[in-house]
């Protein structure tokens, strides 16, 4: 996946866009929507709804596992990095220790360690979420603007092995949604 | 919104009264009784080793009520909500430290087998202790445990008698009033804990001396206490009490604060190892010299491995922290290690070729444990097992951590 260029469904459509009224109307949708065995969709809200992540069945996120390898990594790095300059490349006896002083070695192996894994979250948490995102087809809608003022709303996406135009935004509407739009890809214009 | 429609009746709040925990008073103060008059029996064996193992298990359990009150004043510094499920557990366990003010007589009875300074004789040979002998002088080390116990039970039982009357009265002003006090409070704390530290366990190796030993015993006591708060609401939901109060979601925020200050704990240990290591001055590396060789090198690196780097991954996963089983065994095992650290402190300078253990050693500690848990189970019973009208108490039962 090249950088900067985010997957979004093929086809004509983006997916469909319901707004719903408020917090609770929105977590009752939620729950419909992933009862009905609905899997790539998303719920947007100006503020987070606690326990929404359940209602929607979202699993655990995959993330931790970055950090966790590249914060390992870089522990291992910086130790491996110390042991070749001071028993390697330079061997040099400092205050009358051993050439592999682990001790003195620790504090360098820790922060690497830490530092990796920060950028290791940092970057992976980017990367799964495909950011940077320079515009995104939902942005098409004008509604969606009130997402970051009182806007609550759910989006299926049309790759979606269940999804169908018609019948997906009248799934939303028997939901309760204040309005429900189609939204066209972003590469047709 | 998920936990819109629980309701907790006032009267889940306490201990049921055919509970089993109605009788952890009586059972634990029992053993208790019997093991302090079991164990001054066998003190004539062996005096020195009954104070040393006295001693570990004074500790052991005064570090956890420590820790205890550390978490409550620092829980009300940060104005937390999340914890107020919790706290009153807290609040009891730190309002057992009074009882260490009687603990401590064996202590002062075994000076002279425990503390070098305390000797006339050895003193008047040795030039270091000559210079701190105006410090580490018997009546002056006798009225500053009085000094650290006593300020510790004032703490704690304001702490406690301010929220028991916030149960009555309902009054958000106490809360504000608990608010204030904690920050000169974790002052105080710290301060004294670490010159205690200094007093009972540092002055035991009377020539050698770390600055930041205090914090290393404060940071092993903080374990000490996040493991057994994990234990008791363990213990408690799993018997069907608190079980709408205490939920998965406190139980994650407990062992978040268990696994950072067992990372702490290792910090503070390498930062003292690290700088004595490092300049290699006599004087400051015999402690070290004596912990790594023959048998307490096992020790030290069996601390090094199951007090930070087992626990540092079994931890660090929230599907561990997320599940009461996994959780409480951690738990169990960070209270394992704590013990180990303490006997790891103190019993290097009795025993010199290496750990062993004596039956004294499991008498005394329960010696010590059985009347702390029996005050703890008293006031368990006594009071609600939450604070019921704390102004966040709402806030805390709807926590949710994702």
């Amino acid at each position: 996946m090249p950088p900067l260029v985010p997957q979004f469904p093929p086809g004509p459509y983006y997916g469909v866009l319901a707004r719903f009224a408020g917090p609770r109307e929105l977590y009752q949708a939620c729950e419909r929507v992933r009862d009905a065995g609905y899997r790539r969709w998303d719920a947007h809200c100006p503020f987070p709804i606690h326990g929404l992540a359940a209602a929607m069945g979202l699993r655990g996120s995959r993330l931790p596992w970055i950090p966790l390898v590249t914060g390992l990594g870089g522990a291992a790095g910086g130790l491996l990095l110390q042991w070749w300059v001071s028993v390697k490349a330079y061997p040099l006896v400092v205050s009358g220790k051993t050439l592999f002083s682990w001790p003195a070695f620790v504090p360098v192996t820790f922060e690497l360690g830490v530092l990796f894994a920060a950028l290791g979250a940092v970057i992976g948490m980017l990367a799964l979420n495909q950011l940077p995102m320079l515009h995104h087809p939902l942005f098409r809608s004008t509604t969606f603007e009130r997402v970051s003022d009182d806007g609550f709303f759910i989006s299926i996406e049309s790759w979606d092995p269940k999804f169908d135009a018609h019948e997906t935004a009248r799934f939303l509407e028997r939901l309760g949604a204040a309005a429900v739009e189609l939204i066209e890809s972003g590469d047709r214009d | 919104m998920a936990h819109g429609a629980k309701t907790i009746q006032q009267d889940e709040f306490h201990l049921p009264p055919g509970s089993r925990w109605q009788r952890l008073p009586a059972i634990a103060g029992a053993l208790g009784l019997a093991a302090v008059g079991t164990s001054f029996a066998l003190r004539g064996g062996d005096p020195a080793r009954f104070y040393h193992s006295w001693l570990v298990a004074f500790l052991f359990f005064l570090s956890i009520t420590l820790g205890a009150i550390f978490f409550v004043m620092v829980h009300f510094a940060a104005k937390a909500a999340w914890g107020v499920v919790v706290r009153r557990l807290a609040e009891n366990l730190a309002a057992t430290v009074p009882l260490f003010l009687l603990l401590f007589v064996p202590i002062l009875l075994g000076l002279r087998e425990l503390y070098p300074w305390a000797v006339p004789e050895h003193v008047a040979h040795d030039a270091v202790l000559r210079g701190k002998a105006a410090w580490l002088d018997p009546t002056f080390f006798s009225l500053r445990a009085v000094l650290y116990l006593g300020t510790w039970s004032l703490l704690a039982w304001w702490y406690l008698t301010l929220s028991l009357r916030q149960d009555r009265t309902g009054q958000a002003a106490l809360t504000r009033r608990m608010i204030a006090l904690s920050g000169p409070g974790l002052i105080v704390l710290a301060l004294t804990v670490t010159f205690a530290a200094f007093d009972w366990i540092m002055s035991l190796d009377p020539h050698w001396y770390s600055t930041i030993f205090g914090v290393y015993f404060f940071s092993g006591s903080v374990v000490g206490a996040f493991a057994t708060l994990i234990l008791v609401a363990a213990a408690l939901t799993r018997s069907g009490i608190l079980q709408q109060v205490i939920t998965v979601e406190h139980f994650h925020e407990l062992g978040k604060l268990l696994y950072a200050f067992t990372v702490f704990w290792a910090y503070i240990g390498f930062s003292q190892f690290f700088l004595i290591w490092y300049a290699n001055l006599p004087e400051e590396t015999t402690w070290y010299l004596r912990r790594t060789e023959g048998g307490w090198l096992t020790l030290t690196a069996g601390l090094a491995a199951g007090h930070f780097v087992l626990p540092f991954f079994f931890l660090m996963s929230q599907h561990t922290k997320r599940r009461r089983g996994l959780l409480a065994f951690g738990a169990a095992w960070m209270l394992v290690m704590h013990l180990l650290d303490v006997y790891w402190l103190v019993m290097p300078s009795y025993l010199e070729g290496g750990p062993d253990l004596h039956p004294l050693d499991l008498i005394t500690l329960v010696g010590v444990g059985g009347p702390v848990l029996a005050v703890f189970g008293l006031l368990l019973r006594r009071h609600a097992l939450v604070p019921s009208w704390d102004p966040r108490l709402v806030e805390s039962l709807g926590l949710e951590n994702v």
